[in-house]
This record gives C-alpha cells, sequence and structure tokens, in this order.
C-alpha cells in the first residue's frame, strides 16, 4: 500500500446502544443512537482527526473500527476489506493491523503486570518472537524508541508518571508494527509541558513508521497540530469535513463555527468579552433533534432546519459541510478571535 | 504580627508556607508565597499538577490544617489573619465571605438531596432565614447562573442536571452568602469547550454584577487570558513569575513561562511548527533541587544557577507595571531569549541569541522523558 491509497474507509456506520426496562423480563424501549450514518475514509499515511464534544460519538467510532464493540449495521472497509463480519483468525489477524492508544494511562495499564510484560502482550497474543531472548530484546528496543530507559523493563506501572505511562502505551500500541493506529484522547490526561513530548513522539513515529493515525481529542488546538483532516461530529454524525488548514480558516458548519469561537485563546488582545456563545447542552442521542441536529442551538436555524436533515455537500477548499446556512467567507472574522488576531497583523 | 493591609486591598497572603510531614519526608507543597488579591479584582494562578496552587487555595480556607499541614506566614482577609482566627470565626468566613468552587462538579454536590435544598442549607448555616425565603432566594440564584426553568429545576437531583448545568448549580450555591472572594478550582476542566465557554462567561458577569473578587486556578493559559486581570505562574510550590495579564503574554520574564506558552499548539500560527516541550518533569517537593528549582530543566541554566535560589524580584520593565519573576538571567538576556523564542526559534538559537554559552549545564537530557 502507497501513500494516498485508501486504509480504511467507513460507510454508514451506526450503532445503536438499546435502552431497556424491567427487572427479569427486559424489554427494549429505546435506543441511543451513538454513531448515526458516518461514512469517511483515512487514506495510508495521514492523519485524519475526529472532534467533537462528549457524546458526540468520537469514541464510539473508534471502537466500531476496532471491533471492540459492534456495528449495528454499516461497513468498515480495511484495505478494501468489510471487517465488521470476521470472525476467530481473521478477527485476530486484522487486529495485528490496527492498534488503540487510550485516554487514561493509568487504567489502561495492567497495575500487576511489569512493564516488559505489558509491552510482551501483543507478542505472546500473536505467538511472535519466540527465540529465548527475543521478545525481551524487541521490547527493549520499543521502550527505547519511545523515550522510556530500557532498564526499567521489571519496573510496575505506578512507577512512571502519568507522561512515561503514555509512553508505555504508544510502545504497546507499536509492537505488532500496526499499519492504523486510533488515539483516543491520548494527551487529554497529561500537563501541558508532557503534552508536547507526547505529541511530539506520536508525530516523529509517524513519520518514521509511516503510520496512518485517526486522533480523537476534544481539543481543537491539538487536532489542528497533528491531524491532515478533521471531521467535526455533532450527535453521532459527521456535520463537516476538511483538510486542517480550511476547517480552521473557513468552518462552514455553524457548528464548526461555535467551537471554534468558544475556544479560549491565550493571548488577553484577543480575549474578547463578547463571543458567539453556544447556548443550552448538547441533546440526548437518545432523542435527537428533528432535521437539522444542530438547529436548536443555532442562531441561524430557519423552519427548514428543524424538517429536513441537511446532506454533507462541498462547499470548496475540501470542505464538506451538513449546513442548510453555512457560514459565508466574510463572516469568519467576526466569529473568530484567531481570525481578528490575523487581521491586526 | 501586624494586620495592616494596603488600601484596596481584600486578601494579602504574606510568605505562606504549606509542607506536610510523610513518611519518606517533608513535603513542601507550598514555599513561601505571597500575592495581594484587590476587591472585585481577578486573579490567576497557572500551574501544572504538584505546583501546590490548589494547596495554597485550600488552605485559605482552612482546609489543609485538618489534613496535618505545617502551616506558616499569613493570610489577611478584610483585616483578620485567617491563619490564627479561632475555628468558629474561620467557618463563619468559609462559605459566607469566602466561598469555592471545584473542578468536579458531581462530587461537589451530595447526590441525595435535591439541589434546591443544598442551596437552602448553605444558606440557612450563616443566616436565619426562613426555609421558605431561602428557596425563594435559590430559585432567583438558579435563575442568575442561567438555569433554564429554575421553578422545576430547584427540586431535582444532580444527576438529574447535565455537567454544565452541575457547575452553574455550583456557582449559584458559592454565591448564596454573597461572597466577597470566590476561589474557582479548575471550574471548567471537566467540561466541553462550548460549555466552558458558558461558564467563563457567568463567572465573568457575575464578578461585575456582584463586585466580588475572584482567584482562578488552572492549568489553561487561554482560561486565564481570558479571564483575570493579574496572573501568577506557579512552579515547585512558589510563585515563579507575576504580572498583569497583557505583559505576562507578551513579554513572559521566566523561562518556565516560555516553556508553557510554547509547549501548547494554537489555533492560529503555522501549523507545522514542533512543540518545544519543557524536558523532565516537575521536581519531587520533598527532595527540591539546589538553587533555582527549575534549574534542572532550564535550556538558559547557567552552573551558578544550581547553588543559587533566585527571589522574585521586580524585571525593570518599562510601561509593564508590577512584573516580578524569580529569574538569575538579566533583562537584556531574557529579552533576547524571549524574542528568539516567540519568533519561532529552538532554546538553542534562543540560548545563542541571549548571548548564554552552550552546554554550562547539562540540560537533564537523559532524563527527557514524561
Amino acid at each position: 500500500m502507497s501513500p494516498g491509497d485508501t486504509l480504511v474507509e467507513v460507510r454508514d456506520l451506526v450503532k445503536h446502544f438499546p435502552i431497556s426496562k424491567g427487572i427479569i423480563i427486559k424489554h427494549k424501549v429505546g435506543s441511543v443512537r451513538a454513531v448515526d450514518g458516518v461514512s469517511f475514509e483515512v487514506k495510508a499515511g495521514e492523519t485524519l482527526g475526529i472532534v467533537g464534544e462528549t457524546g458526540c460519538g468520537k469514541s464510539t467510532t473508534a471502537r466500531l473500527i476496532t471491533r471492540l464493540l459492534e456495528v449495528t449495521s454499516g461497513e468498515v472497509l480495511f484495505e478494501g476489506r468489510d471487517i465488521t463480519k470476521l470472525k476467530g483468525p481473521d478477527l485476530k489477524a486484522i487486529r495485528r493491523e490496527m492498534q488503540m492508544i487510550f485516554q487514561d494511562p493509568y487504567s489502561s495499564l495492567n497495575p500487576r503486570k511489569t512493564v516488559g510484560a505489558i509491552i510482551a502482550d501483543p507478542f505472546v497474543i500473536h505467538g511472535l518472537e519466540t527465540g529465548p531472548g527475543e521478545r525481551k530484546k524487541r521490547v527493549q528496543e520499543l521502550m527505547d524508541r519511545v523515550g522510556l530507559n530500557p532498564e526499567h523493563y521489571n519496573r510496575y506501572p505506578h512507577e512512571f508518571s502519568g507522561g512515561q505511562r503514555q509512553r508505555i502505551g504508544v510502545a504497546r500500541a507499536l509492537a505488532l508494527k500496526p499499519k492504523l493506529i486510533i488515539a483516543d484522547e491520548p494527551v487529554s490526561a497529561l500537563d501541558v509541558s508532557i503534552q508536547a513530548q507526547i505529541l511530539n513522539l506520536l508525530r516523529e513515529l509517524q513519520r518514521e513508521f509511516g503510520l496512518t493515525m485517526i486522533f480523537i481529542a476534544h481539543d481543537l488546538a491539538v487536532v489542528r497540530h497533528m491531524c491532515d483532516r478533521v471531521a467535526v461530529m455533532y450527535l453521532g454524525k459527521v456535520v463537516e469535513m476538511a483538510p486542517s488548514d480550511a476547517l480552521y480558516s473557513q468552518p462552514r458548519h455553524r457548528y464548526t463555527g461555535a467551537l471554534l469561537s468558544a475556544v479560549p485563546v491565550a493571548d488577553p488582545e484577543l480575549a474578547t468579552r463578547e463571543r458567539h456563545l453556544l447556548g443550552g447542552d448538547v441533546p440526548s442521542p437518545a432523542n435527537p433533534p428533528s432535521g437539522c441536529r444542530f438547529h436548536p442551538r443555532c442562531s441561524h436555524a430557519g423552519p427548514i432546519c428543524s424538517t429536513q436533515e441537511p446532506a454533507l455537500t462541498e462547499m470548496g477548499q475540501g470542505t464538506v459541510a451538513a449546513c442548510h446556512f453555512p457560514i459565508a467567507d466574510d463572516e469568519v472574522g467576526d466569529l473568530l478571535p484567531v481570525a481578528r488576531g490575523r487581521e491586526r497583523l | 504580627m501586624s494586620t495592616e493591609q494596603p488600601a484596596g486591598a481584600l486578601l494579602s497572603v504574606e510568605n505562606l508556607s504549606v509542607q506536610f510531614p510523610t513518611h519518606d519526608g517533608v513535603v513542601h507543597a507550598v514555599d513561601g508565597i505571597s500575592y495581594t488579591v484587590d476587591r472585585a479584582a481577578s486573579i490567576g494562578i497557572v500551574g501544572e499538577s504538584g505546583s501546590g496552587k490548589t494547596v495554597a487555595a485550600l488552605t485559605l480556607l482552612g482546609l489543609t490544617v485538618t489534613q496535618g499541614a505545617i502551616v506558616t506566614g499569613q493570610i489577611l482577609f478584610d483585616g483578620r489573619d485567617l491563619l490564627t482566627i479561632s475555628k468558629a470565626e474561620l467557618r463563619h468566613i468559609r462559605g459566607n465571605e469566602i466561598a469555592m468552587i471545584f473542578q468536579d462538579p458531581l462530587s461537589s454536590l451530595h447526590p441525595q438531596f435535591r439541589v434546591g435544598a443544598q442551596i437552602v442549607e448553605a444558606m440557612r448555616i450563616h443566616r436565619s432565614i426562613t426555609r421558605a425565603a431561602a428557596r425563594t432566594r435559590a430559585i432567583e440564584l438558579l435563575e442568575l447562573v442561567g438555569i433554564p426553568d429554575p421553578r422545576r429545576r430547584v427540586d431535582q437531583y444532580p444527576h438529574e442536571f447535565s455537567g454544565g448545568m452541575r457547575q452553574r448549580a455550583m456557582i449559584a450555591m458559592s454565591l448564596s452568602n454573597e461572597p466577597k472572594l470566590l476561589i474557582a478550582d479548575e471550574p471548567t476542566t471537566a467540561l466541553d469547550v462550548t460549555v466552558q465557554a458558558q461558564i467563563l462567561a457567568l463567572l465573568e458577569r457575575l464578578r461585575h454584577e456582584l463586585g466580588m473578587a475572584m482567584i482562578m486556578i488552572t492549568h489553561d493559559l487561554g482560561v486565564v487570558a481570558q479571564i483575570a486581570d493579574r496572573i501568577n505562574v506557579m512552579y515547585a510550590g512558589r510563585i515563579v513569575e507575576s504580572a498583569e495579564a497583557r505583559p505576562l503574554f507578551s513579554s513572559p520574564q521566566h523561562p518556565y513561562t516560555w516553556g508553557l506558552l510554547r509547549s501548547i499548539p494554537t489555533l492560529d500560527g503555522p501549523r507545522g511548527v514542533e512543540l518545544l516541550p519543557i524536558p523532565g518533569r516537575p521536581p519531587s517537593m520533598i527532595r527540591r533541587p539546589t538553587g533555582c528549582f527549575f534549574h534542572p530543566r532550564c535550556a538558559y541554566a547557567l552552573p551558578s544557577h544550581s547553588t543559587i535560589d533566585p527571589p522574585l524580584s521586580d524585571v525593570g520593565l518599562e510601561g509593564g507595571g508590577d512584573h516580578r519573576a524569580a529569574c538569575l538571567l538579566d533583562a537584556a538576556q531574557r529579552q533576547a531569549a524571549w524574542a528568539a523564542l516567540k519568533g519561532g526559534g529552538t532554546p538553542e538559537q534562543a540560548r545563542v541569541a541571549a548571548g548564554i554559552e552552550q552546554d554550562v549545564v547539562p540540560v537533564a537530557e537523559a532524563e527527557i522523558v514524561g
């Protein structure tokens, strides 16, 4: 597979979690539509970012792609093959190709195993590197590569700081030389100075191993830094998808605009006191609003928005957005404090 | 000890230290910090995990002594020293004149009591007010903090509120006795960015409407840039830089502040620029480094910096107001180094620009592990 080919394609992915009532005889009374018809593709060697607020379905999407959850409907094509129905050895084989890095470096490492054993686990599971001393050697190489001292092979997770633990998670994910890494909020539990160390490490490794990455985060600045393209999710749907440069300089969906406008900017000169605040909270995914799911919180919603669901449409610069009243070019300066900063320069 | 405070000052913290004796040794959580909060002013305290920012705030309310802390120094609040007054007097101040809101609104609210009942309780502890009057006031407060349909919401339980609404309810509770000072400890860290923006705007509005002072504790430089008039940067239990918000961001003077500013990705600026993490990690608070506490992680440290402990002193910037930093570099060196860093330079280039000889102190290269 060469860069530019499609590595992963997701088609109409749907995941509904049933809500059931009753103690002995359970019956379904509804469903949480965590992911509700998501489609995108990831090209080999690129990083796709997925951003959105709590409950938008970004982590569920990641778990569906890695088959940690079963899809309700839709397809996940990995190198052109639908993997949603794979079983047994086929599934195990495909799992070698995709690995996850999790948010919480405290709960994602087994506290009773040594670091060496944690990083060697993928080899054990897949029966690789069986020669004497080979596993230890490979593990120590990996530890060295991610910036851990290989001599700490026999230490336990509690002996490491949060940033070091996240490095252990990265080493484990790299062990099998996967084609795809899915990083789910990999730095949100870390302090800013440590966060930068991990982000730099991920970028280095990506270049070195030609990794394809799906990077999930709620921090828009981090996603901009890491990703070539970004998908914005809201209530189980992708509402906008665009190359990073286009998304951050010319957002089209009203929700993307509101998100960018809400980010606090580390510059008091730009921290204007009157910003475009989004009112209310994200509605329940068990009972999403009709039409455009964002319409109850949208300042520009018209009558059509509550009745007709907008489709993802081309908006130029490689952007697709699902909005009846997309943000016009001349509105951006008013919306984003950062854009105002650019004008000032 | 005198209890004289400068005119206009609401809170003056003088040389406050908080130590926790443990089996491994004494943890120097806060080490001689001093700052002042004027009436109706808002200050930000920025620092990473373990920098002592939360311990310092809890100490203001007498909440660390109960944990076995040894507290020294002086905390003057409205003419009284909070470290010497009686427990009864402190109880009267806590939740009444000084209120605090915390990071996690779910664990700060009691799950078995209705939200309204918890606000009523907070009021009735401090003043004689009938239940009915307190309830009416609770509804007013919920309305003030922007909770829709407060008449219905007042009788709901915390689990029926969303994260943002719980934080609003906490704010309503903290405001119930019209405090003179509100301490907000990472109030928006657990919230989504759009809700965070709502809460910050709410705090800002309330501060102006009610004329209360605020201490905002956070690790997020974006949040303090929005809300604080003055910012203290804490590292290893000390204030390493203190300035008005604008000069702090436009001409920061401490290498740690530079590190914080250059390690966060921004929404503007070129996208390909490498982040410059601060190497290593914060020191042990039991066995602290000698000299400047930051020198093992500082790219600009000279050999003498491992023996001399810099005081927090005026940086001598023209028109920068009261701007202090605890750094051994001289003003010209700092100026040149930050100019280079701000223009996208690496620490090496900044060192050259500042005329600091290279490799005088090996920066903890071996320890570049988070």
